[in-house]
Parts: structure tokens; C-alpha cells; sequence
């Protein structure tokens, strides 16, 4: 691997504390020097990429995502997947369990990890908490974790049953993996297909009620709390509702390790969103009201949310094409992440850059263990996202990377052109 | 634990929603909220023309046009007054029943438009299990697709037939309609709003005209926010205090269909909600009654009740027909449908 050489653009590494102009030196995959402008010392013969009036950062990182590998290659691979992360900025995907079969076997986890798989970007598989995801009798996590696993859940479901969850927690802990909990519980949604409210009725869909979601994280944090554990963490997939973000805020208040995502679209839209049937903007935990959007605006403002995290959830177009209540949840997201978060976060709601850059590598990273990565500093891996911070270009579906379109975002205004994504100090995607 | 909402600390001015691209076509009835007070007048108006206009005549309106009725669901009202509203104009009509086409071999609603469509149909009336069909099959035929009727959704034709029933009783004469036509109006629907397309549609529309629409169930079949619906929409869970105050009175059937494990005392239900000729006698003697039907005698209406001088569902029945003509013809001679 030739040495490479990023000049004169303005690093933003937040986990190590830099905003400065910064040239840096990638030597074997890892960073090996960070220098004030042409002073790098051993800089000779390495590959020159000029980053003059861009913005460097680390890598994304993002920690939800449905890479549909194995078993459902017609809506995403591992390889279409990443190569739509490189093309948003990302170095990391977590891969999510609920593929088919579900991944919850060290057999399944090294074939997702596999060279053959393609992987544009570094994949983290999730391992399953439970066999089949099915909530009733706990996976091998050592085993799991022996095989690359970074976390446990049944992700698409919940792990309901209070006995389970709190096993899940206490074996995950004894092995140093994070517990990630699709909180949504499934007594109260049977057979709806968005948020239980006006909108809901007035479309005439059964709707699933936000205690659904809150409900489940405040018993969560009774099982954590009842631990008495402090290796125990609990994670909060996809976080939805205002009461939930509260419940997060006040188990943080109490000492516990509870931690939280938030998707782009549930930053930016509301139930309002599904219009008149729009099946892309039909995902799980659905589009909620105004007032849980704005929550999810303020906890991400306010730092309670750990991560920004898209729930990619690729699906065929045909699949898409039916009935509301029959079509499959979940959107796409990896590309329109950043774009996304600068355009809203950073510009409208006046987030500093840094802190939304963190939200989408450094914290995610710390949350998940990935060591080195989430930080620049050097001897990390050259996982790098260089952008023109101030570029403004138009979100167009059909020319995703990914194998599926199904994103409520197709036209949407980006902030923040994506010139180079680098893992491991490869260059896995460029723009003009 | 304590889960109060964080206290919004700034004005936050999120993405708005886009524009609704429906209807792609212009000669479509999806929702009777596609409709302007004018184009409401228009198809009343064209429901008396046609009505009352000689039947070999009014067969050259259509005359061998192709009109689909495509049936998701079972239905005797509907499809029949919409089938003889389009042969008296003159169409040739066909009808695909989901059990007996290749609906039951797995075909989409969207192939099976565009099937429609290669085979000629120029419109598609659609009735279906699911809200939000006919949007589904408009965006993918672009034909003109009229909603007979979508899953919990709506059912425009039954509330156009249902105001046509309203202003004969109550503005005899008056085809055509304003803001306030039906000022100081009130018109109670009663029953299972909560899965009821008939009771959506209508209170969507009667408002408009300036009614005040209550509805009136119990707490499983009729939730709170209803009332959030729309203007011009009250809940009263008193049956009998709602009769006292309207002259026209809607019965709803419950819809075992789509309770989804909901369960219901009915020998309660009927104790509070069953129109009775004496609830009726004593309380609103002079009130319309109503039932989009089927009826379930003995269960939201006695027998006496669907049989007696102030019922009006026949009425309803025959005023299907006309109204099915008029939307028909509007479906079919509408013109600028966008490609």
C-alpha cells in the first residue's frame, strides 16, 4: 500500500480535541503523522491528495445498519451496501442480525466478514441476542464476540420478555458487549402500520402508540438498574419518542450506562411525512408527532443522544410498490446521513460542525469499543471522510449505490459534498 | 420515571411536507376532500340531470366506454349501483372480484391495474381492504380511479349519496351548495366510527356545508381524537343526548370484520347505543335516520326503526345509483389527465 498524504484541509477531529488546518500522513492503513500545514517530516514519495478548502474528518461511523447479507441479496449486499456507505462518508457499518438466516451463529458473523463478501468499508457484525431472534433462549456471546461480533440484539424485534432481557444484559456484560434493544413492545403494535394519532386515523391505519416504544426502554433501565452492574450497557436502537429520550436522560442522570440513537428521519420528520400513503416513509419505530421530532432535535442538541444512526433498511422497489399496510418497513439512509445532519443540524439548528462529526464517528465509535477508529489521532486507522463543508447538491435516489432506492429524501437539498472516503487508507469513493 | 418532554429551547423551523402529487388524474374520486364546494354542486346537480333524463339518451353518454369495477372486498350496494351507474351512461363495464382472478395467485394491485388498463379500461372503480389502495393505483395506472371504498379510510360515493338523502329531507329542491347549506344542521353518526370509511368520508364533507357533526359510540369503537379530524366535529358518548339535538341521525354497523381481537359486549352496547323506536319517539321524532348499510337488525337498529316512516335507507340505496351516474360521467368527460 503506497503511503498517502492529505494536504492543506482542515481536520476536525473532535475525539482528539484538533480543528485546525492539518496535513496528515497514512502510512500501512494507519494515520502515522498529523503536522501544522507542509510540516509533515517523513512525508517522501507518499501519494498527494490535495484537501485545500476541505473539511477532514474521521471516518463516519454508524452503528445501525441492514446490510441484508446473507439471504436477501435482491434489496442489498454487503458489497452494494458499504460501497453506498463510502459513497455518504462512512468507514464503519454495524451490521445489524435479522438476515436470513438470522446471524446468530460465529459461522454466519465470519461469512458476513468474509473477503469475499466485498466489503467496501469495514463491517461490525451484530450478533443476534437470541437463537433466531425469536426472544426466548440466549446465543453463545463469547462465541459471538469471538467471531467479530461488537454488540448483541434482536434488532426487528424486540427481546421482550422480562427474564430474557435481563439475562441478555448480565451474559453480554460478563463479555464485554453492549446490549442494543429494539424498544418497541409488540403487545401494543399488532397489526399497525404508523404512529397511533390523528394522522392515523384520519388515513384510517391502526397506529402504534409511542408508550410502545417508552414503555419498553423505561423497563429496560429498571432491568439495568436492578443489575447492579456497572459493565452492563444498555443501548437504545432507532429512538423515536420524547418520553424515551427522557427516560435515557434520567437513567444517565442516575449513574447507569444506558445509551441512545436517533435516526435522521426521525430528526427531520413527522407522521405528517406519510402524506397520502407514501410506503417510503413507512419505517419502524414509525414517523411520530411534532413534538417527539422536536424532542429528538433537542436531545441530539442537548447531547443526550449518543449517536446519529440511520436504521439503512434497503428494500425492493416492487416491495415498496403496495399497499401501505403491507409494505415493508425501513429506508435507506447511508448516503444522505451527513448531508442531511449538516443541512439540519449543523445550519439550520446551529450545531457546531464538530459536534455533529461526533455524533457520527467519535461517539458511536467510543460506544461500540471500535478502537481506533472514531479519531484521527495518530496510530488510528486511516478511516478518513474528507468534504467540502459549504457544497450544497441535490439527493437523486436513482443514482444510489445502494441496490434499493426506497428513501423519502429523494430531491432533498445535502449540505456537504462527500470528495473522498479512505478505510484503512484506501480511497474507497471520490467525486468530482 | 418521570418522562415529561424537554422544554423546546428554540424556535426549530423543520423540512415541510411536499405537496400531494394526487390526483395524477384529474376525473378521479379518491377522497371526497378532492372536492371544491363547486365540484360537489356539479356532481348533485348532474345526479338529478341524469337521473330524470331519458334512459336512451343518458346510455349515449358512455356509450361503449370500458369502466373496471375491481372488488377487494365483498359489497351488494356499491358495486351494483356503480355497475348500473355506468351501464345507464352507456359503459361497458367488467368486474374483477379478488376471488375469482389472479388476485388470488399473488398479482399485485398494481399489475392488475396496468392489466386493466392494456386491456382497456379507462377507469377503475376500486373497493379494497386496505386504506390507501386507490392512491396506489392511481400513481400506478394514472386512470381515473374512483374509492368505493378503502379499508378504515373513506368512501366517497356513500357521502355524496348521503348528502344528496340529506338535502332531499332537509333543503328539498337544492342541488347546489355553499359553506352554509346545512347551517344549524346537526347530524349525528353513531357507532363504530373508529373502523367506519363512511363516517370518515362524512365528516369530511358535511362540515364543509356547515353542519355540525357529533359522533356518538363508546370509547373502543370511537377514540378521542376523532374530534381531531377536522372542524365542526363534537363527541358525545351520551346516545341520548345526541338524538336530542340532531335532525338526522347516521346508525353504523360494527364492523366484526376489522375489530382485530377488539371485544365488545354487545348486550352493553345495545343498552346504550341500539336506536329503539322508543329512544327515537321520545328523543328525536323528527330526525332522519340513516344506515349506509348492511344493516344488522336487532343489533345498532331495531327492525321497527330500519322499517319505519322516518328511515331513510332506501332512500339512501336509490340515491347510490344517481349519484354513481354523476361521478361516472365526471370519472370519463373530465379532461387534462396528466400522463
Amino acid at each position: 500500500m503506497t503511503d498517502l498524504v492529505i494536504r492543506n484541509g482542515h481536520l476536525i477531529d473532535p475525539a482528539a480535541g484538533v480543528d485546525a488546518p492539518k496535513d496528515i500522513l497514512i502510512k500501512d492503513g494507519r494515520v502515522a503523522e498529523i503536522a501544522s500545514p507542509g510540516k509533515l517530516k517523513s512525508a517522501n514519495g507518499a501519494e498527494v491528495l490535495d484537501a485545500t478548502g476541505l473539511t477532514v474528518a474521521p471516518g463516519l461511523i454508524d452503528i445501525h445498519v441492514h446490510l441484508r447479507e446473507p439471504g436477501q441479496g435482491y434489496k442489498e449486499t454487503i458489497a452494494t451496501g458499504t460501497a453506498a456507505a463510502a459513497a455518504g462518508g462512512f468507514t464503519s457499518v454495524a451490521a445489524m442480525p435479522n438476515t436470513n438466516p438470522v446471524n446468530d451463529s460465529p459461522e454466519i458473523t465470519r461469512w458476513m466478514l468474509a473477503p469475499e463478501r466485498n466489503a467496501a468499508i469495514r463491517v461490525f457484525p451484530i450478533g443476534a441476542a437470541t437463537r433466531g431472534s425469536k426472544g426466548e433462549a440466549l446465543n453463545d456471546f463469547a462465541a459471538l464476540k469471538s467471531a467479530g461480533a461488537v454488540a448483541v440484539t434482536d434488532d426487528g424485534h424486540p427481546i421482550l420478555k422480562d427474564g430474557i432481557m435481563r439475562e441478555t444484559l448480565a451474559a453480554a456484560a460478563r463479555v464485554g458487549l453492549s446490549v442494543i434493544q429494539h424498544a418497541e413492545d409488540t403487545r401494543m403494535t399488532q397489526g399497525c402500520s404508523m404512529n397511533a394519532g390523528p394522522m392515523a386515523f384520519k388515513l384510517g391505519l391502526r397506529g402504534m402508540p409511542p408508550e410502545a416504544e417508552s414503555s419498553l426502554v423505561e423497563r429496560d433501565i429498571r432491568l439495568v438498574t436492578e443489575l447492579r452492574d456497572a459493565r452492563v450497557h444498555l443501548h437504545v436502537a432507532h429512538t423515536s419518542t420524547a418520553a424515551a429520550v427522557a427516560a435515557v436522560r434520567q437513567a444517565r442522570r442516575n449513574g447507569l450506562r444506558v445509551t441512545c440513537e436517533v435516526a435522521p428521519h426521525h430528526f427531520l420528520l413527522t407522521e405528517d411525512h406519510v402524506g397520502l400513503y407514501s410506503t417510503n416513509a413507512k419505517m419502524n419505530p414509525p414517523l411520530r408527532s411534532a413534538a417527539d421530532r422536536d424532542a429528538m432535535i433537542e436531545g441530539i442538541l442537548d447531547g443526550v443522544v449518543d449517536a446519529i444512526a440511520t436504521d439503512h433498511a434497503p428494500h425492493a422497489v416492487h416491495e415498496k410498490e403496495v399497499e401501505f399496510e403491507h409494505a415493508p418497513n425501513g429506508i435507506t439512509g447511508l448516503e444522505t446521513a451527513l448531508g442531511l445532519s449538516l443541512r439540519w443540524l449543523h445550519r439550520e439548528w446551529k450545531m457546531p460542525l464538530g459536534r455533529v462529526l461526533s455524533l457520527l464517528s467519535g461517539q458511536p465509535a467510543t460506544l461500540l469499543g471500535l478502537k481506533g477508529r472514531g479519531t484521527l489521532a495518530a496510530g488510528s486507522f486511516a478511516d478518513v471522510v474528507i468534504f467540502d463543508p459549504k457544497a450544497e447538491w441535490t439527493y437523486r435516489a436513482a443514482d444510489t449505490r445502494s441496490k434499493s432506492r426506497n428513501t423519502p429524501f429523494d430531491g432533498w437539498t445535502m449540505q456537504g459534498k462527500v470528495r473522498y472516503t479512505i478505510s484503512e487508507g484506501r480511497i474507497v469513493y471520490t467525486s468530482a | 420515571m418521570n418522562a415529561t418532554v424537554a422544554p423546546a429551547r428554540r424556535q426549530l423551523h423543520p423540512p415541510p411536507v411536499a405537496p400531494s402529487p394526487f390526483p395524477y388524474n384529474p376525473g378521479s374520486l379518491l377522497s371526497v376532500q378532492d372536492l371544491t364546494l363547486d365540484g360537489i354542486s356539479h356532481i348533485l346537480t348532474r345526479a338529478t340531470a341524469l337521473e330524470t333524463m331519458d334512459p336512451l339518451e343518458r346510455a349515449r353518454i358512455l356509450a361503449k366506454r370500458r369502466v373496471a369495477l375491481l372488488f377487494y372486498e365483498s359489497s351488494t350496494r356499491t358495486r351494483t349501483s356503480f355497475e348500473l351507474a355506468s351501464k345507464s351512461l352507456g359503459a361497458d363495464t367488467t368486474l374483477v372480484s379478488s376471488l375469482s382472478s389472479s388476485i388470488e395467485k399473488g398479482e399485485t394491485l398494481k399489475d392488475t391495474g396496468l392489466t386493466l388498463r392494456a386491456l382497456g379500461a379507462e377507469a377503475i372503480i376500486l373497493r379494497h381492504s386496505s386504506s390507501g389502495a386507490p392512491w396506489l393505483l392511481e400513481a400506478s395506472t394514472h386512470l381515473p380511479v374512483l374509492n368505493a371504498g378503502d379499508g378504515m379510510h373513506e368512501h366517497p360515493t356513500q357521502a355524496l349519496l348521503d348528502l344528496r338523502t340529506i338535502l332531499q329531507h332537509l333543503r328539498p329542491g337544492l342541488t347546489t351548495v355553499a359553506a352554509d347549506t346545512l347551517a344549524g344542521v346537526t347530524i349525528t353518526i353513531v357507532g363504530d366510527i373508529l373502523h367506519s370509511r363512511v363516517a370518515r368520508s362524512n365528516i369530511l364533507l358535511l362540515p364543509r356545508l356547515g353542519a355540525q357533526v357529533v359522533l356518538c359510540g363508546p370509547k373502543e369503537l370511537l377514540p378521542e381524537l376523532a374530534a381531531t379530524a377536522g372542524p365542526g366535529i363534537a363527541i358525545e358518548r351520551d346516545f341520548e343526548a345526541a338524538l336530542r339535538q340532531s335532525q338526522v341521525v347516521m346508525m353504523l354497523r360494527i364492523q366484526a370484520e376489522r375489530l382485530a381481537g377488539l371485544q365488545l359486549d354487545l348486550e352493553q352496547y345495545k343498552s346504550s347505543y341500539q336506536l329503539t323506536g322508543q329512544r327515537l319517539a321520545a328523543l328525536a321524532p323528527a330526525a332522519v335516520v340513516m344506515h349506509p348499510g348492511p344493516i344488522i337488525r336487532g343489533l345498532e337498529l331495531t327492525a321497527g326503526v330500519a322499517d319505519g316512516p322516518q328511515s331513510a335507507i332506501l332512500e339512501q340505496v336509490r340515491n347510490g345509483v344517481a349519484i354513481r351516474m354523476a361521478v361516472v360521467e365526471r370519472a370519463l368527460t373530465t379532461n387534462g389527465a396528466r400522463a
